[in-house]
């Protein structure tokens, strides 16, 4: 019971501070994961690609797949309803004075801050996924440079990075690559 | 009724093809609000777009609870946002229930493991796209490196950034402005 109470005040906040669409929802699921444990920042790199590759909006994706694993059925139903509910309270408040809104000037010069500081935040979830994924932590503390980086994957990253430059086509195809590249070489070992 | 019905309905189908969230979305709600029910002009879609991007929350989620607002006032909001995210329940749903029975599989595995350096790799790419369209000056550029070191380094809830970059572009702001005059 009481996890359910949390996945609901979690969510709300997410819904509420996260600002920018999608992505913007990442950095607050590394702070769920951090203060709950529920799921481990691989679990998370494992949720954000199907949320990718999966209709509807990354975010409520996401949000439903944390609270399935919480809780089961009950849990994603909260934790998504949750995440919505800032948005439908505001945009609801907004709607009446749309036109006022948007020539707010501390509404745009509060922009001014948020843009760049999502920027950061999100970048800094990158990082919690190279860590994981591109480099390996425990052999530099051994001291073992060599091992340090994961060449396999960071040429892996390197081809994805200029192949969405080249066709900007969208995410699922490069997941779906990126599926059969680890399968044939060996990702996991 | 039947109003909120057609509502629902709606949102649940363009939840169903919505692929990627945020502008992917902006298409299909052209054809399908636009053009097909014409229940909202192309410059009004366009206005609630711009709006629901500077509002917290999901831009798509945002979108879906202003047309239902226009519609059916609050409670239209509320039945169309619930159409919107009710196949991402379902699908993902029944996706998680899967893939913890699959978990222990090797391919299954080595497959994630690929997948999730993709994932680093799309994330990165989102990551240049916000930055081209906030970081405009020396300030922007600075608010975006102290957050991301603050970030990288500590467990400081991200609602603390929210919060003090909001305040933060209030004053940078009024400051310049004051330059200006000078």
């Amino acid at each position: 019971m009481s996890e359910l109470i949390i996945l609901f005040i979690e969510f709300f906040k997410t819904g509420l501070f996260s600002i920018g669409g999608g992505a913007a929802t990442i950095p607050f699921l590394y702070d769920i994961s951090d203060k709950t444990g529920w799921y481990t920042y691989t679990d998370l790199a494992n949720m954000i690609a199907v949320s990718e590759s999966t209709p509807g909006a990354i975010g409520v994706n996401m949000s439903t797949y944390v609270g399935f694993i919480t809780s089961g059925v009950i849990g994603c139903l909260i934790s998504t309803f949750a995440l919505v509910l800032p948005s439908i309270i505001i945009i609801d408040i907004i709607a009446g004075f749309l036109d006022k809104f948007k020539q707010s000037k501390y509404v745009n010069n509060a922009f001014y801050g948020l843009r760049p500081a999502s920027t950061g935040l999100i970048g800094a979830a990158c990082f919690e996924i190279v860590k994981i994924s591109l480099i390996n932590i425990d052999a530099l503390k051994m001291g073992n440079i060599i091992s340090f980086f994961r060449y396999k994957e960071i040429i892996l990253a390197v081809v994805i990075f200029i192949l969405i430059k080249k066709f900007n086509k969208h995410p699922v195809f490069y997941i779906a690559f990126a599926a059969a590249v680890g399968i044939v070489f060996n990702f996991a070992a | 009724m039947k109003m909120l019905l057609e509502l629902y309905i709606t949102f649940f189908r363009m939840g169903c093809i919505a692929f990627g969230g945020g502008y992917a979305l902006l298409p299909i709600i052209q054809r399908e609000i636009v053009e097909n029910k014409k229940w909202a002009e192309n410059d009004e879609i366009i206005d609630y777009f711009a709006v629901g991007q500077c509002t917290p929350g999901v831009i798509a989620v945002n979108v879906s609870t202003f047309i239902g607002y226009k519609k059916k006032g609050i409670i239209g909001s509320i039945i169309s946002t619930l159409g919107f995210i009710s196949p991402s329940i379902i699908i993902i749903a029944v996706i998680a229930s899967f893939l913890a029975e699959f978990s222990h599989i090797k391919a299954v595995n080595n497959a994630f493991a690929g997948i999730r350096v993709c994932v680093c790799v799309l994330i990165f790419n989102a990551v240049l796209k916000i930055g081209k369209t906030g970081i405009k000056d020396k300030f922007t550029l600075l608010i975006c490196l102290i957050v991301f070191a603050i970030a990288v380094a500590t467990n400081i809830s991200p609602i603390i950034f929210v919060i003090c970059s909001g305040a933060a572009g209030i004053i940078i702001k009024s400051i310049k402005k004051g330059e200006d005059i000078k």
